[in-house]
């Protein structure tokens, strides 16, 4: 059984008129891929990450969403992230005054009661955190300021994959994560993302470019454009679409 | 001459009235402040929405009744009603029903310099420092004070000496122990000597099934080059009315931070007037409320800058969850002595209920030419970016929103000075949050 399996997913923007954005998609991820999602601006890959993640501004109209065979669209937000889903944000947003520590204890415990299981410890949790945040760069300073508050971009990105390391989930969506990195940044990053591949879990990584995918190197790579997945290949399709451009796909699509 | 406009007493002010009969007597200044405020009271009355200050909070309407002036209370009742603030070291006082009870108060073993004797005991024995009562006259008619300048029957008075730094928090808890609705009058004052440092506490609470009037007056004379920090924590029954008035008078190069926090009554109202008559000094008037079902909670606060270099600081922080209802009015008045002067004061609220209500009211008045002031009100729900974003991540929705008013409320409790009473807040405000999750 797929990790996750997309059907036919069609979604618009919640109310009246919203506009269609994902326009009959369909993607299979078994545990262990890499998927690279690429695509112009307005493909709908960021609705996509959302959509996945629970956000509510998306009204489902067709299709489905499964992750391990349950039905991923039924679930509430927080239920998802404890089944394992995690989108790690394009522009993660500032929470003054709950600091990153709280933060992620406290959505640790969350989806780990969820899940039956019991609290982690106060020395463990330390000591789980202090690990992690070490490999990426992040100091205690930062992990005692509310989270992301005053964060550069790069460190922002590095909070994000920090939590994704903490959390431990089953599917990573990276929505646009090297966006805003500088060639430093992105290697930290990159790294962090790599330490994090296991043969249980499986990582959407959305991208406008091959320069990411040079560090993060994906298993598949699909082509997004008008809301559906238009090619599909291997990683050497990221290369092609560098030397190419999107042009021949939205001119299939007019 | 005028037409004759006043209004038909209601049955709560000619209950008043009729106790105004009794205004106790005291030493001859007390005696006319207490016959001048009683005056003003037969009056005025009690406020209505068009009388501006307390267009928010018509406590015509609100009063209905008036409740006899309450009893003793027993001591072991008191003792046990007594709960808020007990796990903070501090020298406490215990007011019960409007009048100290010396079996639960430590007024023995004095630090140098730290002078506390009951409000009664020094209207009794004529204390010299009783001359400073009186000393800040609000502007305007304030009923609520003049009420309670009338009818005060204990509370505290506290002298430290000029240079006394006392390390230790004075507490004074004020309790409604009575088996029946009743009324109590408290009046306290503060003074503060050149030099000399206090942080003193305040604390109100009571059962929530009895309608019960709480009166309380605390003033402040701070000297020169003096400290002092007040925390106020209001956790009235749900039923009682609270009525609060806290009056500062600021000497040169001085630091005074007040937190006032309101969580309980039925109807509240904190009115805080501030006059900053030496020059130099940096004071901050901070505060929160959290109120739900129906609650009304409003805060007045008047900052007087009469002289050169202050520096003001106010942040309030109101959570409104429910059909309840917050009010905050402030006013930063600047005259024209009073150049370089820097004034910036903040309301800010966050609306949990479909049917709650915040009225925001902040005024500059400025005449003199140099100076440099501000104010900001803020309204609004909880930021569903900030929702999504802990929700995501596997936090329900209940602890997401927890999370979140406990950081807007800890903004502004995170200027308490003193480590004990900003924990104690805090606990405050998590025991509120875990009770509405």
């Amino acid at each position: 059984m797929a990790l996750l399996d997309i059907e036919n997913l069609h979604a618009k923007i919640d109310g009246e008129h919203g506009k269609e954005i994902l326009k009959g998609l369909s993607l299979k991820v078994n545990p262990g891929e890499v998927h690279a999602i690429m695509g112009p601006n307005g493909s709908g890959k960021s609705t996509l990450s959302y959509i996945l993640a629970g956000k509510e501004d998306y009204e489902v109209t067709d299709g489905t969403v499964t992750l391990e065979g349950e039905d991923l669209l039924e679930m509430e937000i927080d239920e998802r992230a404890a089944k394992g889903v995690f989108l790690a944000f394009q522009y993660p947003v500032e929470v003054p005054g709950v600091a990153t520590m709280t933060f992620l204890r406290a959505a640790l415990n969350a989806q780990r009661k969820k899940r039956g299981e019991a609290e982690i410890s106060t020395p463990d949790f330390l000591r789980l955190v202090r690990e992690k945040a070490g490999h990426l760069g992040i100091n205690q300073d930062m992990l005692k300021r509310g989270v992301n508050v005053g964060f550069s971009g790069g460190e922002k990105k590095r909070a994000e994959i920090l939590q994704m390391a903490v959390l431990e989930p089953k599917l990573c969506v990276l929505d646009e994560t090297d966006s805003g990195l500088d060639i430093d940044a992105l290697k930290v990053v990159s790294e962090g993302v790599n330490a994090l591949r296991s043969p249980d879990r499986a990582m959407i990584v959305i991208t406008h470019y091959q320069r990411l995918l040079n560090h993060i190197v994906p298993d598949f790579v699909h082509v997004m454009n008008q809301g559906r997945i238009v090619r599909s290949g291997g990683k050497e399709l990221a290369l092609e679409l560098e030397a190419n451009g999107y042009a021949e796909y939205q001119q299939d699509a007019a | 001459m005028n037409a004759d406009i006043r209004p038909i007493r209601t049955p709560a002010e000619q209950a008043i009235l009729a106790s105004l009969g009794t205004v106790p007597e005291g030493g001859d200044r007390l005696a006319d402040l207490r016959r001048a405020a009683a005056r003003s009271f037969e009056e005025n009355g009690l406020p209505h929405r068009r009388v501006e200050e307390w267009k928010y909070t018509d406590l015509r309407a609100l009063m209905r009744e008036a409740v006899p002036v309450a009893g003793t209370a027993a001591v072991a009742e008191a003792e046990a009603r007594a709960r808020l603030l007990r796990g903070v070291e501090a020298r406490r006082i215990v007011i019960a029903n409007g009048a100290v009870v010396p079996e639960l108060s430590d007024l023995a073993d004095l630090e140098q310099g730290l002078v506390v004797t009951t409000f009664s005991a020094a209207v009794a024995a004529g204390d010299e420092a009783l001359s400073r009562l009186g000393g800040i006259v609000p502007s305007r008619y304030d009923a609520s004070l003049a009420l309670n300048t009338a009818l005060a029957k204990d509370g505290v008075v506290i002298t430290v000496a000029p240079g006394a730094r006392i390390e230790r928090p004075v507490h004074v808890a004020h309790v409604f122990a009575g088996a029946s609705a009743a009324a109590m009058y408290t009046r306290s004052l503060v003074v503060v000597g050149a030099g000399a440092a206090l942080t003193y506490a305040e604390s109100f609470e009571g059962p929530d099934g009895l309608a019960y009037q709480a009166n309380a007056a605390t003033e402040f004379v701070v000297g020169d080059e003096a400290h002092l920090d007040v925390v106020r924590l209001q956790e009235d029954g749900a039923s009682a009315f609270h009525l609060a008035t806290l009056l500062f008078d600021v000497g040169r190069d001085s630091q005074v931070h007040t937190f006032t926090f309101s969580l309980g009554a039925s109807v509240a109202r904190t009115s805080l007037y501030a006059t900053l008559s030496g020059a130099d000094s940096h004071v901050g008037f901070n505060g929160a409320s959290l109120l739900k079902g129906r609650q009304h909670a409003d805060t007045t606060l008047y900052v007087d800058h009469q002289v050169p270099g202050c520096e003001s600081r106010e942040l309030f922080k109101h959570v409104l969850d429910d059909a309840s209802r917050g009010v905050f009015q402030g006013k930063i008045v600047v005259r024209q002595a009073a150049q370089k002067t820097d004034g910036r004061m903040m309301s800010r609220a966050l609306v949990l209920g479909d049917e709650a209500e915040m009225d925001n009211k902040p005024e500059l008045e400025i005449f003199a030419d140099d100076v440099q002031c501000g104010h900001g009100a803020t309204c609004g729900a909880i930021d569903d970016e900030l929702l999504f974003y802990l929700r995501a991540r596997g936090i329900p929705m209940k602890e997401a929103q927890s999370l979140l008013v406990q950081a807007f409320v800890g903004e502004a409790i995170e200027t308490v000075e003193h480590e004990g009473l900003r924990e104690a807040l805090i606990e405050r405000a998590e025991s509120w949050l875990a009770a509405r999750a």
